[in-house]
C-alpha cells in the first residue's frame, strides 16, 4: 500500500491540494449563496486534510492521521452549526444570499 | 477582670452597631434603651477597674498586634492606670446622663436613631483616645473623636451654615493633628517605640537633647491646641454650637475638647524636663482664657456664651498645665465636666422650653416657669463663678495658687482677671435669661413648660456632682479632712512602678494662700451680688445688633478675628483654588483629554467605513491578508 502511495511523487499531492484549496477560496470569494460558501470550506479544509495524510504516509509519522481525524470532527461541527445558523437565516429572510447579512450590521 | 476591660469602648461600638443598623426599624425608646444602657455598662465595668486600681497596680491588656514594620510594634492594647481610668469616668459617666436627657431633647427629631448612633460612636473613639497603651492608639481616638464632632455639628445638614460650621471644626482641628502626627514621629525617632510605657520610662533613666524634648512638647501641643480650641485654632468651638445642645455639652465641654489637657497631662513627664514648652503653654492658655472671657462678655446667644466659657476655661486648664500643676489640671477637667454640662444642658432645657429660641434678649423671667431648670441653672453659674464650696471654687483656687507660686504676682493677676469676667458674662447669662420680665413672642410665653422628668433628672444629678465635686482635691491648707484626694490618686504607681503624675509641689505660705483666696473669692462674690441688682434694671439688658457701638460691637463681633482669618487665609485659599480650577483643571488637564479625544474619534470616523457589514468585502480582506502573509515570507 504505501509504495502503490509512493509512486506517486509528493510534488502531485502538494499540487493537487493547492489547487483544490483556491477552488475553494475562489468560491467563497465569489458565490453568495451560502450553502456553496459553506462547501467551499469544507473543500478548502479538506485540501488541507489530503495534505497532511501524504505529508504523513511519506514519513511514516501517524501524528499527521490524528489530526486530519480532528479536523474532520470539527468541520463537522462547523458545518453543523453553520447549517443551523443557515436555517434561521433561511427562515426570517426567505433567502441563502449571504450579501443580504448586512442588515444584521444596524 | 482584664479580659472585660476591652468591652468598655466595644460596648459604644456594639450600640452604634445596632443603633446604626437597625434604628430606623427600632422605636424610639429601645434606640434610646440601647444607647445609653451599653454606656451604663461601661459606666460599670469602669467603676470595677477603678476599684481594682485602687487595690493593685495600673492594668495592662493587649488585644492583638495592631502593625508590625521592621522595628515598630504597635499593639491594640489598653492601659488603664489612675489617669486614664479616671477620665474614663468622667467620660461615661457624664457621658451616661447626657445620653438618657438627650432621650427627652431629641424626641421629636427625625433623625433619633442616627444621633444616638453617633454619639455612642463618639463615647468608643473617645474610650480608644483614654485608654490606649500608645500614641497610636491615642491618635485613632483622636481622629474618631474629630469624624464624630463632625458628624454632629453637621447632624442638621439640611442649614447650609451648620454643615459650614462642621467643616470648619473638621478642618481647623486637622492643621492641630499635623501638629500632633509629627510630635508621634519625633517621638519614634527619639525613643524607637510608641508605648507609654517604654517612652516614659526611656524618660526617668536617660539623658535626651533638651531641644529635641522641647521641640516634642510644642508639637504635641499644637495637636492639642486645635482639638482644645486654644489661640489661634479656637474659632471652631463657637461654631460648634449649630450641634444639638447634648453633643455641645458632651462633645463641645465636658469631653472631647479635654483631650488636650489629657495629652498633656500624660506626657508631664516630658513637659517637666522642658520649661520653654510648659512656658509656652501657660501663654497661650492664659492669653486663650483672657480672650475668649472678653468675647464672652457681649455674646447674646445662650449657647455662644457658654461654649466661649467653655474656650476661656480650657485656657485655664493649659495655665495651670503651663505652671506644672497637671493633677490641678484635670481636677478642673472634672469640676468643668460637671457644671459645664450641667450649664449646656440647662439652656438645652429653656431652647426646649421655648421652641429652639437661643438669643438671650427674646429671653428673661424664665425662673417662674422653669423652677428646676432656674435652680440647677444658678448651681452651675455659681459653680463656675467659684462661689465657695462649690466644684469650681476649688479646681478654680488650686490654679491661681500655683499661677502665683509658679509665675509670680502679674500672671496671678491676670488669670483671676479671667475667673472674674467668667462671673460677669456668666451673671449676665443668668440674671437675663430667669430674671425680670419675659421679653419674647406671646406665643412662645404660651407655649413655654418645663422639661420633662427624663431631662431634669440628669440635670439635678450634674447639680449634685457640680456641688460636691470640689471636695475630691480640697486644698491642704484648709484641713478638710486628709484633702488632696485627687493629686494622692494619681501619685499612685502606675506604668514602670513610677507616679502617673508626681505630686507637684507648692512652696507657699498658708497665709499667702488664704489671702489669694479671699482676694479673688471676695471679688467674685462682690461681682454675684452687684450683678444681681445691675440687670434688675431694663436700662441695662443687652442691646440689640444695629444699637451696638464701640467696645460693646468689637465684643460682640469677636475682635472680628474670624473675618481676619477670612481674609488671611479663606479668601487666598479660595482664590488660588479658582485659579487651579481655571488653568489647571478646566484649561490644562480637561483640555489635554478632550482633545486626545477628539483625534481618536475623527481617525476613528475614517477606519469606521472598513466596518460595512458585508461578508464578501471581509473575506477578501481576510484572503488578501493571508496572501501578503505568505508572500512576506518570501521577499
Amino acid at each position: 500500500m504505501l509504495e502503490i502511495i509512493q509512486t506517486v511523487p509528493i510534488e502531485y499531492y502538494v499540487y493537487l491540494s493547492s489547487v483544490l484549496f483556491c477552488i475553494g477560496v475562489f468560491g467563497v470569494l465569489v458565490r453568495r449563496n451560502a450553502i456553496v460558501v459553506l462547501m467551499c470550506i469544507e473543500l478548502m479544509l479538506n485540501a488541507v486534510n489530503l495534505l497532511l495524510a501524504a505529508f504523513s504516509t511519506y514519513l511514516s509519522d501517524g501524528q499527521g492521521q490524528i489530526m486530519v481525524f480532528f479536523i474532520m470532527v470539527v468541520a463537522a461541527a462547523e458545518a453543523a452549526v453553520g447549517l443551523g445558523i443557515l436555517v434561521m437565516v433561511y427562515r426570517n429572510t426567505k433567502s441563502t444570499d449571504i450579501s443580504l447579512l448586512d442588515k444584521i450590521r444596524n | 477582670m482584664n479580659t472585660l476591660v476591652p468591652f468598655i469602648p466595644f460596648l459604644p461600638l456594639i450600640g452604634f452597631a445596632i443603633n446604626g443598623l437597625f434604628g430606623n426599624r427600632l422605636s424610639k425608646n429601645a434606640v434610646g434603651m440601647i444607647g445609653s444602657g451599653v454606656l451604663l455598662l461601661s459606666l460599670l465595668l469602669t467603676v470595677a477597674c477603678f476599684n481594682q486600681l485602687a487595690s493593685g497596680g495600673a492594668i495592662q491588656v493587649n488585644l492583638y498586634p495592631f502593625l508590625a514594620v521592621d522595628n515598630l510594634r504597635i499593639n491594640f492594647g489598653f492601659l488603664i492606670d489612675q489617669l486614664s481610668v479616671w477620665m474614663m469616668l468622667i467620660v461615661t459617666g457624664v457621658g451616661f446622663l447626657i445620653h438618657v436627657y438627650s432621650i427627652g431633647y431629641m424626641h421629636d427629631d427625625a433623625g433619633f436613631y442616627k444621633f444616638f448612633a453617633y454619639l455612642n460612636l463618639f463615647i468608643f473613639s473617645m474610650l480608644l483616645l483614654i485608654m490606649g497603651d500608645n500614641f497610636v492608639m491615642l491618635f485613632f481616638g483622636w481622629e474618631g473623636v474629630g469624624l464624630c464632632s463632625y458628624l454632629l455639628i453637621g447632624f442638621w445638614y439640611e442649614n447650609r451654615e451648620y454643615g459650614k460650621a462642621a467643616r470648619k471644626a473638621f478642618i481647623m482641628n486637622r492643621i492641630g493633628d499635623l501638629g500632633l502626627l509629627l510630635g508621634i514621629f519625633l517621638i519614634y525617632r527619639t525613643f524607637g517605640s510608641l508605648d507609654y510605657g517604654v517612652v516614659f520610662g526611656q524618660l526617668q533613666t536617660g539623658t535626651f537633647d533638651h531641644s529635641v524634648i522641647t521641640t516634642i512638647c510644642v508639637l504635641l501641643f499644637i495637636g492639642a491646641m486645635g482639638k482644645s480650641a486654644q489661640i489661634p485654632l479656637y474659632t471652631w468651638l463657637p461654631d460648634a454650637m449649630a450641634g444639638p445642645t447634648p453633643v455641645s455639652a458632651l462633645i463641645h465641654a465636658a469631653t472631647m475638647v479635654t483631650a488636650g489637657v489629657y495629652l498633656v497631662a500624660r506626657c508631664n513627664g516630658m513637659y517637666s524636663l522642658s520649661h520653654e514648652a510648659s512656658s509656652f503653654v501657660a501663654t497661650i492658655g492664659l492669653a486663650t482664657s483672657l480672650l475668649a472671657a472678653l468675647i464672652g462678655l457681649r455674646q447674646n446667644d445662650i449657647k455662644k456664651v457658654l461654649a466661649y466659657s467653655t474656650v476661656s476655661q480650657l485656657g485655664l486648664m493649659f495655665l495651670a498645665l503651663g505652671m506644672g500643676a497637671y493633677t490641678t489640671a484635670i481636677f478642673h477637667v472634672t469640676t468643668h465636666a460637671f457644671f459645664k454640662a450641667l450649664l449646656f444642658l440647662a439652656a438645652g432645657s429653656v431652647i426646649h422650653g421655648l421652641g429652639g429660641e437661643q438669643d438671650i434678649r427674646n429671653m428673661g423671667g424664665l425662673r417662674k416657669h422653669m423652677p428646676i431648670t432656674f435652680w440647677v441653672f444658678l448651681i452651675g453659674t455659681f459653680a463656675i463663678s467659684g462661689f465657695p464650696f462649690l466644684a469650681g471654687f476649688f479646681s478654680k483656687d488650686e490654679i491661681f495658687a500655683y499661677t502665683f507660686a509658679h509665675g509670680g504676682p502679674i500672671w496671678w493677676a491676670m488669670g483671676a482677671t479671667s475667673a472674674l469676667l467668667t462671673a460677669v458674662y456668666m451673671c449676665r447669662l443668668f440674671y437675663v435669661t430667669f430674671f425680670g420680665n419675659f421679653r419674647g413672642t406671646h406665643e412662645q410665653e404660651h407655649h413655654m413648660h418645663e422639661s420633662p422628668l427624663v431631662m431634669t433628672l440628669p440635670l439635678m444629678l450634674l447639680a449634685a456632682l457640680s456641688v460636691v465635686g470640689g471636695f475630691l482635691n480640697t486644698p491642704h491648707f484648709m484641713h478638710l479632712g486628709e484633702g488632696q484626694w485627687l493629686a494622692h490618686w494619681f501619685a499612685g504607681n502606675g506604668l514602670n512602678n513610677a507616679p502617673v503624675i508626681p505630686m507637684a509641689e507648692l512652696h507657699l505660705e498658708e497665709s499667702t494662700e488664704w489671702t489669694l483666696m479671699l482676694v479673688t473669692t471676695g471679688l467674685v462674690l462682690l461681682v454675684l451680688a452687684a450683678f444681681y441688682f445691675l440687670y434688675q434694671n431694663t436700662r441695662n439688658l443687652p442691646v440689640s445688633d444695629s444699637a451696638q457701638a464701640g467696645v460693646t460691637k468689637v465684643l460682640a463681633h469677636k475682635f472680628y478675628i474670624d473675618e481676619m482669618y477670612d481674609f488671611l487665609f479663606v479668601q487666598p485659599m479660595e482664590r488660588l483654588s479658582k485659579l487651579f480650577h481655571y488653568y489647571v483643571d478646566v484649561w490644562f488637564i480637561d483640555g489635554v483629554v478632550n482633545n486626545i479625544g477628539s483625534v481618536i474619534q475623527g481617525f476613528g470616523a475614517y477606519v469606521r467605513k472598513l466596518q460595512n457589514g458585508n461578508i464578501e468585502y471581509y473575506l477578501i480582506g481576510m484572503v488578501a491578508g493571508a496572501v501578503l502573509l505568505v508572500l512576506s515570507m518570501y521577499f
